[in-house]
């Protein structure tokens, strides 16, 4: 996390593109800290999603910077402006909340065209925008209707349209589709990347606890858990090397594995051991101390029914058929391995010994923490 | 097939229902017309039965002719409008503050507001001769410190000082309604209104107000027929120069024993009431609540 700014020439909007920096923000209510420290740069024209579960403290940073909570220490910058004491109407931000929160005694038209009466443009500006930003949302038919008469989904569109009517660089989303039944949430999901691409200047903010919309939207993915940022990188990087346990059990639930680590062999693998059961797995760089303990972290889907390089032996306490997949809880060593497997044709029965084993570069090797939770949110990709 | 079967069953059960619900709207009509409407109907009878005997308009020609009724109209109405616009006023500042900006105790405010209401409206006015009477503790202060014969404040007994009571007192009326719906307001909204780049005044006028159109307009009602009708206040106030029109009533009837007279005056403070009320209701109705 850098604090470059980059601050790019103007584009052909009014509005030069800016990112958003936390600078060490904390918000507290009280003595009741719910957000601590936050360190975080959004980039210019880049989509941040706001990943963790509720309480977390990733409302409370959206919300500092809209301006609706004032942080009791740090600053918070769009582009090269320090905007920390600035009243929300000074910011300049676009903001789509989850309950839409469209006027409701005021037509589509005027909804989208408020920010801009709000800011004194000239009328037929205004009439040109409003135009624009229901066209780009495919909401140009509906411009005279009133809000009770859209379904839940046009009202989203709505409430984006009137969010980017007044050409903000900065735009914030609040579980945008969190009240959306799930088949709209996949077509709204696949509208915003649309949006994003064709808006590569502006920045977004994206507020979720759903790990598959940040995982689908955000160039990078910053995750929050108690008030604190715990990690942040591209999708990929925190599906594939998570740097922390929560991380990797928020973010494609997980197996965390407590192991204490043996000697690194020629081969670059690290000795594992899971109580009496030997493993050997890739270190990912971090220097392995031999007697150490560590959290070892493999996703279910890369976990294999049968013997292998990595053999684990258990007692299926659960079977879950899932379509395409068959889950199994194997319980090894009193701990409860999840393994996602292709269909089986005679899945064992309850109480059954089994084999399962995975890769060694599939798993990766996390500081130990102590015991993980189940988190929730987490549950089913992968 | 089945459903066409069973439809004409349906339909003897809906209709026995509605019977049976005329029934049971019998007794409060039968109440309203005992204890409401036969009381007025004898007040309206009164009204044209001057103390000679038989029946004439003969009460409400000697009425519309008298100086003193003419004076009364009008005094009712300005004071009633005055008071009102006050109430209006006031009460939506007061609930936009108490809905909106938080401040410590900001609940105990609104619970108080509920018990304002069940105040008598001569406790106000009490308080009021207390506060600005002319041996209240406003002019005690300003006598000892001047050492003058008489204090400054001497509004109570005028017009004005009707209104300020009536404000006083019916100000919470308005407030109840409102807080309602400012309760029921989705703040998100204001939130999106901001960032939009609304300042506080554009957001009540534009998001807040539209929303809570019909709870001013029931509140602004309720208040205008209460200020139209009131009594207490005025006697209490003891504004020797301010006859309002149940004022009148009570000279006539009590003071001076003329019965037609009295109702004449009460009947044409009826009409008035649900005239105004009317007028208002549309309006209001026009306005969008």
């Amino acid at each position: 996390m850098t604090a470059a700014m980059s601050v790019a020439a103007p584009a052909a909007v009014d509005t030069r593109p800016a990112g958003i920096r936390f600078d060490q923000v904390s918000v507290a209510y009280g003595k009741h800290t719910v957000l601590d420290g936050l360190d975080l740069t959004v980039e210019p024209g880049e989509l941040m999603a706001l990943l963790g579960p509720s309480g977390s403290g990733k409302t409370t940073a959206l919300r500092a910077v809209a301006g609706f909570v004032r942080p009791v220490s740090g600053r918070v910058f769009l582009g090269d402006r320090d905007v920390t004491a600035l009243p929300p109407h000074r910011r300049g931000i676009g903001m789509v909340v989850q309950g839409y929160a469209l006027f409701p005694h005021m037509r589509v038209a005027d909804n989208v065209a408020f920010g801009l009466k709000a800011r004194k443009s000239p009328r037929r500006e205004i009439a040109e925008r409003v135009a624009e930003a229901l066209e780009m949302t495919g909401m140009a038919a509906y411009a005279r209707r009133y809000p009770r008469e859209l379904s839940g989904g046009q009202q989203q569109r709505v409430a984006i349209a009137r969010a980017l009517a007044i050409r903000p660089s900065v735009l914030l989303l609040d579980e945008p589709l969190s009240a959306l039944d799930a088949r709209l949430r996949s077509g709204m999901l696949a509208e915003l990347a649309r949006l994003h691409r064709e808006l590569p200047d502006v920045s977004i903010l994206y507020v979720t606890h759903d790990q598959i919309e940040a995982l689908t939207l955000a160039d990078r993915i910053a995750v929050m858990d108690h008030a604190r940022l715990q990690d942040c990188g591209t999708p990929q990087e925190l599906y594939r090397r998570p740097r922390t346990a929560f991380t990797a059990s928020f973010v494609g639930n997980a197996n965390l594995l407590p192991v204490t680590l043996g000697e690194e062999g020629p081969d670059g693998t690290v000795g594992a051991a899971l109580g009496a059961t030997r493993l050997r797995v890739h270190g990912g760089g971090a220097p392995a101390s031999p007697g150490a303990t560590a959290t070892l972290c493999v996703r279910p889907h890369l976990v294999g029914l049968g013997p292998g390089p990595n053999t684990l032996r258990g007692t299926v306490a659960e079977v879950q058929w899932r379509g395409a997949t068959h889950r199994l809880l194997v319980d090894i060593a009193g701990i409860r391995l999840k393994a996602d497997v292709r269909e089986l044709r005679t899945p064992p029965a309850l109480g059954a010994e089994v084999e399962l084993h995975f890769a060694a570069e599939d798993a990766v090797l996390l500081p130990a923490t102590a015991a993980p939770e189940a988190v929730p949110g987490g549950g089913g990709h992968g | 097939m089945a459903e066409v079967v069973r439809r004409p069953a349906m339909a003897r059960k809906t209709g026995g229902r509605s019977v049976s619900g005329r029934l049971w709207a019998l007794p409060p009509i039968a109440a309203l017309g005992v204890f409401f409407l036969h009381p007025l109907a004898l007040v309206v009878q009164q009204s044209f039965t001057p103390d000679e005997g038989g029946t004439s308009a003969e009460p409400y020609t000697e009425l519309f002719a008298a100086e003193v009724f003419h004076e009364a109209l009008t005094t009712t109405v300005w004071i009633a409008l005055a008071s009102t616009a006050g109430c209006l006023a006031l009460g939506l500042s007061l609930a936009l503050v108490i809905a909106f900006v938080p401040f410590p105790g900001g609940k105990a405010v609104s619970k108080f507001i509920d018990v304002f209401l069940s105040f008598p409206s001569f406790l106000i006015t009490l308080a009021l001769l207390f506060l600005y009477g002319t041996t209240g503790v406003a002019n005690g202060l300003w006598t000892g410190a001047t050492g003058a014969a008489t204090g400054p404040f001497d509004f109570l007994t005028t017009p004005w000082g009707v209104v300020l009571a009536e404000i006083t007192y019916f100000t919470p009326f308005v407030m109840r309604p409102l807080l309602a719906a400012f309760s029921q307001l989705d703040t998100a909204q204001l939130d999106v209104a901001s960032s939009l780049g609304a300042r506080p005044l554009r957001i009540v006028r534009r998001v807040i107000l539209p929303e809570a159109l019909p709870a001013l307009a029931a509140g602004g009602s309720l208040v205008l027929v209460m200020c139209l009708n009131e009594f207490g206040i005025v006697l209490f106030t003891g504004a020797k120069g301010v006859t309002t029109l149940p004022m009148l009533v009570y000279t006539k009837a009590i003071l001076e024993s003329d019965y037609p007279s009295a109702c004449a005056v009460a009947v044409v403070n009826v009409l008035l009431s649900v005239g105004l009320y009317g007028l208002y209701r549309v309006v209001s109705r026009r306005a969008g609540a």
